[in-house]
């Protein structure tokens, strides 16, 4: 028998309650958040509950809205249950003030490297990560590249002047 | 007499050895570096440093239309360049809702298992080359370059093809593309045969990969793994199977696994593969000829927002000509919303994470690299190995830097 995203919403609704929010359906894949303090007890229930069983962490990555005034910043999980194969995305949004986050390595190993990144571009602070140091940007840098902030040159500009590459 | 020469503090009295594998080794095949610390022969403990070739791509797609990303999804894993295209195509025909006529889906898959047979070639006899047989990776890169030569028919480069166009081909496949396709399915199951007798029963080989670098299934999972290497330690995951896309439902295949996930497994799943992959290009091949009339033709889905008119029509038609200024100049809007779609990579679910705010541009493209996922996996596999496992451990993992860094 087929899991179906009723049930998995069903079941996150039982457990708790009016603390999960947002549930849409976007090309037939089951989305959700919660506030990010309730991270580790939503993924832990994910993972544990025997009919939901989501024991792979596919994917782990951060979004910025900086419009979103007091939770600029998502986390998305996309979560597998290999099993019954349906997969789900589960979102926590935070101030990019204070960005402070529970970390998943306890439950996946993977979210080692995945969390790392996340850090490294959009500085979410992953409370309780064994090594959370930059990964792919140098340790140096100041800022965190990929928040909107910091958009990419304008190719239109015309204040530049280098006679090998201007433009 | 000067001084005394100072010694780092510490070093003499550490009973270790730190031993540095890359960013420039010729074992790492790419820039990343390992950083090992020995016992005499044996590893204690292990850590990696990579993003040396990191270049912003997620980044840089937030400022391009969509066809101008897909030479950025080239360069993650370059050894099998097509799977990303298409997958990056699959992503936003999913996301636009397009509809691919079942010849682009056949011919896709053409592609993508001719790619997926290079990529585990190079793998294979790169392993072969990290425990001293140079000449199987000599052997079959002659087919290799043929399969080159189908994507310069189709495409007109080599190595970081761009090939196809969201809803399908840029153009048909030549005749000498299908050709030279036949060409390879007749001739390669015999090289591939006569690779596999060097290596599979060869003793040197087996004592070099049997119990090197193993992971169970249950930490395998725990990890992230995914492709072949989830595979070689028992578990049966294979996105074509649990979420086929361009009609792999249709294909008739096996998906082989191993037992004990050490570096002969993970040479022996890929080593299957190819066989499989061989008899999915031949199911494909039959399919295309199985087509009748205009279906036997067709190249591409009528998406005339996302798919470049033919240059004719271009300079004589109206129409043809403000599509084409709209698309080259990225003036279309997208449809809001958010995608996951995953292709089975060569070394695992390759997989985009789309956002669009009904801009030009996606607001936020993530790509699930499968091997930047898995790698952190390796001091944990290589440890109380000796050090010419970790060598092999590395060679067996299928690592791209290009895709690992991104």
């Amino acid at each position: 028998m087929a899991l179906s995203n009723e049930q998995i919403k069903e079941k996150l609704v039982e457990k708790f309650g009016d603390q999960v929010i947002g549930f849409e359906e976007q090309y037939g894949m089951l989305s959700f958040q919660s506030a990010k303090e309730l991270n580790l007890k939503v993924l832990n229930f994910l993972v544990e509950e025997a009919t939901l069983q989501f024991r792979f962490l596919t994917d782990l990555c951060g979004v910025h809205y900086p419009d979103n005034k007091g939770q600029e910043i998502a986390v998305v999980y996309h979560l597998h249950n290999m099993r019954e194969n349906v997969r789900i995305r589960y979102k926590v949004f935070t101030d990019s003030a204070q960005p402070d986050v529970y970390t998943a390595t306890g439950l996946f190993a993977g979210a080692n490297w995945m969390e790392r990144e996340t850090y490294d571009f959009y500085g979410v602070n992953f409370v309780g990560h064994p090594n959370l140091k930059r990964i792919l940007n140098v340790e140096e840098m100041d800022y965190f590249p990929m928040r909107k902030e910091y958009p990419l040159e304008d190719q239109s500009r015309i204040d530049k002047d280098d006679e090998m590459f201007g433009r | 007499m000067s001084d005394n020469v100072l010694l780092p503090s510490g070093s003499i009295e550490k009973q270790t050895t730190t031993l540095n594998l890359g960013p420039t080794h010729p074992a790492t095949h790419g820039v990343f570096q390992n950083i090992i610390e020995l016992d005499g022969e044996k590893i204690v403990a292990a850590d990696s440093t990579v993003g040396y070739i990191h270049r912003a791509f997620e980044k840089i797609a937030e400022r391009r239309p969509l066809y101008q990303i897909t030479p950025l999804t080239d360069r993650l894993n370059y050894c099998s360049a097509p799977i990303n295209n298409i997958g990056w195509h699959l992503t936003c025909e999913k996301l636009l809702k397009v509809q691919v006529p079942k010849r682009v889906d056949y011919l896709r898959v053409i592609i993508m298992e001719l790619a997926r047979i290079t990529d585990h070639l190079i793998c294979n006899s790169i392993m072969g080359v990290d425990s001293g047989a140079y000449t199987g990776f000599l052997y079959v890169m002659q087919y290799r370059e043929l399969v080159y030569e189908i994507y310069e028919e189709i495409c007109g480069s080599r190595l970081t093809t761009n090939i196809g166009r969201i809803g399908g081909f840029e153009r048909d496949f030549t005749n000498a593309a299908f050709e030279k396709t036949e060409r390879f399915l007749k001739e390669y199951p015999a090289v591939l045969k006569e690779f596999e007798d060097l290596f599979t029963r060869n003793r040197i080989f087996m004592e070099r990969t049997i119990g090197a670098g193993p992971i169970s299934a249950e930490r395998a999972l725990n990890y992230g793994f995914t492709g072949p290497n989830l595979r070689a330690a028992g578990v049966d995951y294979d996105v074509r199977v649990v979420a086929p896309y361009s009609s792999y439902e249709e294909f008739d295949f096996e998906v082989p696994i191993g037992s004990t996930g050490d570096s002969y497994d993970r040479f022996l799943v890929r080593n299957g593969e190819m066989w499989q992959s061989l008899r999915i290009i031949e199911q494909a091949m039959q399919k295309l000829n199985d087509l009748k009339g205009e279906d036997a033709t067709v190249y591409h889905a009528d998406v005339p927002e996302y798919y470049l008119p033919p240059k004719k029509d271009v300079y004589t038609k109206m129409e043809a000509l403000i599509w084409h200024f709209k698309i080259i100049m990225g003036e279309i809007n997208m449809p809001p919303g958010e995608v996951y779609q995953a292709v089975e990579g060569a070394n695992g679910e390759l997989g985009f994470y789309f956002i669009s705010d009904g801009g030009r541009t996606p607001y936020r493209l993530h790509f699930r690299r499968p091997c930047f996922i898995y790698y952190q996996a390796y001091a944990e596999m290589v440890k109380g190995a000796m050090l010419s496992d970790a060598i092999v451990v590395m060679s067996s993992m299928n690592l791209i830097a290009g895709e690992m860094d991104a």
